[in-house]
């Protein structure tokens, strides 16, 4: 393994060496640490829209009946900030921002397999997002249809649907080029000495993921293309007056957007399972069941997609299959969280920020995914199906478990990145604020869902006002969480101390570079001798 | 240092396989509605797929054929250092796309002309399964299309590569990879063919 080098002031890395000047260094540069950096704040853009979209919701439920918007403007919004989080967000979030900057550095790589795809891969990105935000200015106004894009509904508004649709196609696209290189890269760039079982835990859950992103991508990338088709040309294979059927429409959606869902999620995962064994000061515990519970996620999630139609009509044979199946995927995903539980027991824990993050995304993301059994088991479900329940659940499943991932994921690499440290007891701070909102605000959706409100109205019955409001001053203090956490760490990583080598004391390939990394990260080709979690032959122990 | 340079055959062509992959899943939509559709009226699948005609059909599969065994011959023709001759199977290879890309115009015209398309008043006096099935035929071909276009577009590219010696007898995976894309293509159709020209026997 190369020497470790302190960082300097003077020492930019990959800063001080672009290829153009001013912007163009940027949006025309190969590097994956640049496009890691490109990726990152235009997703931490979206997200700081999305939020503020999130806000407005719970604004307007504040009290019964119209309270800054009507039902319209609130159809739209909801959309938006759906397809925002979605699209923009939570899927490229950490396989796009972090796993380009992270991924190659941790299995000593100079760069990806293909870096003009990667960066064609975020021109994509930004063409699609861009479209995205056009259709909601043009056309026949913004999105109505919930960013399921259900049929008929969706065939027949007069809203820019088609607009968005080639937008997620676009987006699906720019997905699917960013795991088919992710998958390239890991299977020939392994620096001399990285075996399979020696790449660390994140690495492995990208690579699960890519695979996601090849095979299940596409499928919404011919949905959303048949859609556009409907509405254009008047295809109608989704058209009961002609023959079609939308359920069709609805199993190939999510054939995709179940599996996506793991797109979401399993990198989180693999950010958790990287972070709590350096913070534990203790190697991963059952390192291969980890890994093979990541593959398995990826495999028993794409066999799942129809247990979002309990109640779309489809027969109570493929019911009862798909619900049995959907309990079969909780099975790996159980198992990494008593792995994490195992790895910090008799760990020397220390609490620093990544850690607090990694360790609210395992309660977190262990509340969601146990309301999710109730969604999974068919009876249970068409009770809740529908409802503000359901809305709570996938805001602890996706903010509670990805959100929280990517926040860790931002304090414990960023730094590395840059060069420079945030101040540590504000991001503390930040992280509790953040938490007591979190939970306010979406315990208060399961409670109100349980009691019968539905999700996507602008409107409620007076008996759920109490619920809404508590709902409400919650999100209110999770922007003020939010707010605070952002700032900490812009004015960390812009201005903040000069980082000590190795902080954190990782073991990990990415950690033995000099920071902020040169542009080809290595100086000569590392030959690793270690495991990523091998502390002691690291001599960090 | 060094690491700009290397290429990795194995990777770019496992790249490319992947992608690959991505296209047929991407057909594979299309081919699951198509399988679902018939289940329901094979009747009116076989009813509506004698309307098709077995010539043309037929004919753009030898075409295409045709085109892959120029794209195959001419990739060992490169490797042989025979770059004339590699020129112009490429050429060859982009004639074929072009003769099926016109018998394709003169297929759907006639189509068109007996008012048989999406959303025509014709078609909508039709039965429910004859509506899905020729709605499928012009989304199936005409995304088929696309990519006899594409394709095409890529060995013209790959061609001035050629020409100006970027790709040579040392260095040829992007033809070799230019070559899967349109094998992909002329596979594709292979599946087509039987599923919308042949299905009434």
């Amino acid at each position: 393994m190369s020497e470790m080098t302190a960082p300097t002031t003077s020492d930019r890395g990959f800063f001080g060496e672009a290829k153009y000047p001013g912007i163009f260094g940027w949006i025309f540069s190969t590097d994956h640490k640049r496009i890691g950096l490109l990726y990152f704040w235009c997703i931490f853009f979206f997200f700081c829209v999305g939020a503020f979209l999130g806000l407005l919701i719970r604004l307007e439920l504040f009290a019964p009946g119209e309270t800054i918007m009507g039902a319209q403007t609130y159809n739209a919004v909801f959309t938006l900030h759906g397809v925002i989080m979605i699209f923009l967000f939570i899927i490229p979030g950490i396989p796009a921002a972090f796993g380009n900057l992270i991924l190659p550095i941790q299995i000593g790589a100079r760069d990806v397999a293909f870096p003009k795809l990667n960066l064609f891969s975020w021109w994509l990105y930004i063409t699609g997002a861009i479209l995205a935000v056009t259709s909601l200015f043009t056309g026949g106004g913004p999105p109505d249809t919930g960013w399921t894009f259900y049929v008929p509904f969706s065939a027949q508004t007069s809203t820019n649907v088609s607009l968005a649709a080639i937008a997620v196609f676009i987006l699906g696209f720019s997905s699917i080029l960013t795991g088919l290189n992710f998958v390239t890269t890991v299977h020939r760039l392994r620096a001399e000495g990285m075996g399979w079982f020696r790449l660390p835990l994140f690495t492995w859950a990208l690579y699960s993921t890519a695979w996601v992103q090849i095979l299940a991508t596409p499928v919404i990338g011919i949905t959303v293309a048949l859609l556009f088709a409907e509405r254009v040309i008047g295809t109608g294979l989704f058209d009961p007056t002609q023959g079609g059927d939308p359920i069709m429409f609805q199993h190939l959606f999510w054939i995709y957007s179940h599996p996506a869902v793991y797109i979401m999620v399993l990198p989180g995962m693999g950010v958790v399972s990287d972070i709590i064994p350096v913070f534990s000061r203790k190697p991963a515990f059952g390192y291969k069941a980890i890994l093979i519970s990541s593959l398995a996620i990826a495999f028993a999630g794409s066999l799942v997609w129809a247990h979002h139609m309990f109640t779309s009509g489809i027969s109570d044979l493929a019911v009862m299959v798909f619900s049995f199946l959907t309990f079969i995927v909780a099975i790996p995903s159980a198992i990494k969280v008593f792995n994490w539980l195992a790895t910090m027991y008799q760990g020397s824990i220390l609490l620093d920020p990544p850690m607090l993050f990694a360790l609210s995304f395992i309660l977190l993301f262990t509340i969601g995914g146990l309301t999710g059994l109730v969604l999974g088991s068919a009876a249970t479900d068409v009770h809740v199906h529908d409802t503000y329940f359901v809305v709570g659940h996938f805001h602890f499943v996706m903010f509670g478990g990805t959100g929280m991932a990517f926040f860790a994921a931002m304090h414990y690499w960023l730094p590395m990145i840059y060069g420079r440290m945030y101040d540590k007891t504000v991001a503390t701070v930040a992280w509790g604020v953040m938490m007591i909102g979190f939970l306010i605000l979406y315990i208060s959706m399961k409670v109100v869902g349980m009691q019968g409100m539905p999700r996507r109205y602008y409107d409620y019955v007076p008996e759920f006002t109490g619920l809404n409001q508590l709902a409400t001053v919650g999100s209110w203090i999770l922007a003020v969480g939010l707010v605070l956490l952002f700032a900490n760490i812009i004015r960390g990583l812009f201005w903040g101390d000069p980082l000590e080598a190795n902080p954190w004391g990782s073991a990990s390939l990415e950690w033995q570079v000099s920071s902020p990394p040169p542009t080809e990260n290595f100086d000569e080709d590392p030959v690793v001798t270690h495991g990523p979690y091998d502390f002691k032959q690291a001599g960090i122990l | 240092m060094s690491g700009h340079v290397h290429k990795d055959y194995t990777g770019a062509k496992f790249g490319m396989w992947l992608f690959l992959f991505t296209e047929i899943l991407l057909f594979g939509g299309l081919f699951i509605l198509y399988s679902v559709y018939l289940s329901r009226y094979p009747q009116e699948f076989i009813s509506a797929g004698k309307e098709l005609n077995v010539w043309f059909g037929g004919g753009n599969t030898l075409v295409l054929l045709t085109s892959s065994l120029f794209v195959a011959v001419s990739i060992t023709a490169l490797r042989r250092g025979a770059k004339r001759l590699c020129l112009g199977l490429l050429g060859g290879t982009i004639v074929c796309a072009v003769i099926f890309m016109v018998n394709k115009y003169f297929e759907w015209s006639a189509k068109i002309d007996h008012g048989i398309y999406p959303g025509s008043a014709h078609l909508k006096e039709m039965l429910p399964g004859e509506m899905v099935f020729f709605n499928i035929y012009y989304l199936t071909t005409g995304l088929h299309g696309i990519h006899v276009v594409i394709g095409a577009l890529i060995l013209a590219w790959t061609m001035a590569l050629v020409k100006s010696d970027k790709v040579n007898a040392n260095d040829w995976v992007i033809l070799e990879n230019a070559g899967l894309y349109w094998h992909l293509v002329d596979l594709i159709w292979i599946f087509i063919f039987p599923l919308y020209y042949l299905i009434l026997h």
